[in-house]
């Protein structure tokens, strides 16, 4: 108890993992604030699993260390470690009945009345009924909360979850993520979540760790993260964005970028890379915060926003919004949704439109990255 | 089916329907009747041709005749019921040896062997490509008189305390009880590592990583969760070494002596040499009778069901 009140932050210090000659983990520090929620979101191989194995000690670290709450746990082998882990599979003992499957961490500490502990533990993921069944008797959302109620019961410093809802459907795991939220908040339990579901990570996290390629590409709020990646990966891996390549006119509060014949400006404290007059700049502006016009309407755009030219390529109704995509001399495909407020007779594909946006919400990234980084693929996807 | 206007009318359908679906109800049976052939020819013919057998009387010379002689059970069990202790006793020590020399190899094939699995399991086989009776026989000069083994043994005083305990007379092996346990356990040990390799190699790897998660060291881990998950493969290597090895007279012939004797032997001399055939007859079916039930008796104990 003590232990939790000074304070049982994670810290992982120059941690890394390396088979052969790969590295699945780049040296990295990391810390995780007691009582958050944490989330490690990338796309699979990207390291984030391995990082999460290395806390719980399932995976020896090549170099670094872990630390929790000031005591150094690298060198301890899993059982010693006040960490639990719900795994992907959820690893229930299948010839255990689900009392004995919640009771395991406690039986093995040498706690001889497990009952009313259980019980309880059961009652919270709301499984009070299923207590004698076995694993293979339940459902795939239930045994899933099996899971995670075997981990909390031992009390954990914390709680590892490693793509805990990778194996539900849609429905399940959105109502599985307010779940896990809820008793997080009741238990203030530090959960550490391994996931390659960027909604998830929104939803349910404090803050995100986005990681790709063994490293941390950014850390922050998940609000924070969308306003302002500062990496393509980011800008394309959590939602969709717009990146439009192009000079740099002038700097000074604003910054004006050349793109595609016309004139763009953004405010500079959103631009992180370093901006020169005659440098290349990446403009980022996230799909939801363009608005549509057609060529004919055009004079009825606001002065100072700005503005690019193109024409629908594609349009979809999705109910709540329409998605479009527009071809343009800035950017090849551009994405626009809009919400459907009113319909909209004259914007099909083939018309000629102007995309215009507030300056403010633009962000600038170094044009030296990859500007496909972190688009989701078709492989990803699956 | 098609669901267009142009469909026949529905009495046209049904008879189409129900044809497929009689045919379709036999497929099962007619599948099964070579096994079920099989069985009757080579499995329940000779077993009432052998239980008739049992209660005839009568010699070679003037033939035999069902004369319902129930004596001859009676008679059969008080004459030999010291070999059939014996092989009870053999088989099941020889059982218990083949489960704590083959868990460890099965446990290390499944979990550790990596890449020379396969190589690792071929090996297990091999001596099945030499004649049951060469490797048996080879034993015999294994554990002969002045070998390396009884040497060795001798050297370190083991014969002294197994001949304390009755396994080994006079400083030597070869026509000993030890002698006969051990072709057994040789004999059928890949009986018992091949099923026990089968149901460890099914365990998923993460259970091991949860319970080490949940405070469980590795020897806890083994107690709680791999064995518990591995006894379908304990139960069935188990009886596939006892059964076998309980019926057995090779070994008991080859390595062991007239002290040694189990009723595999006794029942073989009586079909081969005595020409008792219904004495021999009864004793099979009295082996029969005590393995059905101590087999029954240790499924039923160890319950095993609900893992399989």
């Amino acid at each position: 108890m003590t232990q939790q009140q000074t304070g049982g932050d994670v810290r992982l210090t120059g941690i890394s993992k390396t088979y052969g000659s790969f590295a699945a983990v780049q040296p990295l520090d990391l810390t995780v604030p007691q009582g958050s929620f944490f989330a490690l979101l990338g796309a699979s191989g990207c390291g984030k699993t391995t990082t999460l194995r290395m806390i719980a000690g399932l995976e020896e670290a090549t170099t670094g260390t872990v630390t929790l709450g000031g005591r150094d746990i690298t060198g301890l082998p899993p059982y010693k470690r006040p960490v639990n882990t719900v795994f992907q599979s959820y690893a229930l003992f299948p010839h255990l009945d689900i009392t004995e499957n919640v009771a395991f961490g406690l039986r093995r500490r040498g706690i001889k009345s497990v009952k009313k502990q259980v019980d309880d533990m059961l009652e919270l993921v709301q499984l009070g009924d299923f207590a004698r069944r076995r694993p293979h008797q339940l459902s795939g959302g239930q045994q899933q909360r099996v899971a995670v109620a075997r981990a909390l019961i031992n009390h954990p410093q914390v709680l590892l979850l490693d793509e805990p809802l990778g194996a539900l459907d849609l429905k399940l795991r959105r109502q599985m993520q307010l779940e896990l939220k809820r008793i997080q908040t009741e238990v203030g339990i530090t959960f550490i979540h391994v996931t390659h579901d960027q909604e998830e990570a929104m939803t349910m996290a404090d803050t995100v760790a986005v990681m790709n390629a063994g490293r941390v590409e950014q850390l922050g709020d998940p609000a924070d993260l969308y306003e302002n990646p500062r990496t393509t990966f980011v800008a394309n891996f959590l939602g969709t964005s717009n990146l439009i390549e192009g000079e740099v006119v002038s700097t000074g509060t604003d910054i004006v970028v050349s793109a595609g014949g016309g004139k763009l400006r953004l405010p500079a404290d959103r631009c992180p890379a370093p901006t020169a007059n005659g440098g290349r700049l990446l403009l980022g502006i996230r799909p939801e915060k363009i608005s549509l016009a057609h060529r004919d309407d055009a004079d009825e755009i606001a002065e100072g926003r700005n503005r690019v030219t193109g024409r629908i390529v594609d349009s979809s109704f999705i109910g709540v919004s329409t998605q479009y995509v527009v071809e343009s001399p800035a950017g090849k495909s551009l994405q626009v949704y809009e919400q459907n407020v009113e319909r909209r007779a004259r914007l099909t594909p083939g018309a000629e439109v102007v995309l215009h946006w507030n300056p403010a919400h633009t962000f600038g990234l170094d044009a030296a990255q990859d500007i496909d980084a972190g688009v989701e693929t078709v492989e990803d996807a699956a | 089916m098609s669901l267009t206007k142009e469909a026949p009318p529905a009495p046209a359908t049904e008879p189409v329907l129900r044809k497929p679906s009689t045919r379709r109800r036999l497929v099962p049976y007619w599948l099964l009747l070579p096994g079920i052939l099989w069985l009757v020819v080579f499995f329940a013919l000779p077993l009432v041709y052998q239980a008739s057998t049992s209660v005839q009387t009568g010699s070679l010379e003037q033939g035999y005749e069902v004369t319902w002689h129930f004596q001859t059970y009676w008679d059969a069990l008080t004459d030999y019921y010291p070999q059939f202790i014996r092989s009870l006793l053999y088989a099941g020590t020889a059982t218990i040896l083949c489960l704590l020399l083959g868990y460890p190899l099965a446990y290390l094939i499944a979990f550790k062997a990596g890449r020379w699995r396969n190589l690792v399991l071929v090996l297990v086989i091999a001596p099945f490509f030499t004649s049951f009776l060469i490797r048996t026989l080879a034993w015999k000069t294994i554990l002969a008189d002045g070998g390396a083994v009884v040497d060795v043994l001798n050297t370190l005083h083991v014969l002294d305390v197994t001949s304390w305990l009755g396994w080994t007379e006079n400083n030597r092996v070869l026509a000993t009880p030890m002698a006969v346990v051990c072709g057994l356990t040789y004999n059928f040990l890949p009986f018992m590592i091949l099923p026990l390799y089968t149901s460890l190699e099914r365990i998923d790897g993460r259970l091991h990583e949860a319970a080490g998660d949940l405070y469980a060291t590795p020897a806890t881990t083994f107690r709680k969760v791999t064995f518990p998950l591995s006894m379908p493969g304990v139960v069935s290597g188990t009886l596939l070494t006892f059964i076998p090895a309980s019926g057995d007279y090779v070994n008991a012939e080859l390595l062991g002596s007239t002290d040694t004797k189990m009723v595999g032997s006794v029942i073989q001399t009586q079909f081969l040499r005595v020409l008792d055939y219904p004495t021999a007859a009864a004793l099979s079916f009295i082996l029969m009778a005590v393995v059905l039930i101590a087999v029954t008796f240790y499924i039923r104990r160890s319950g095993t069901e609900d893992l399989v």
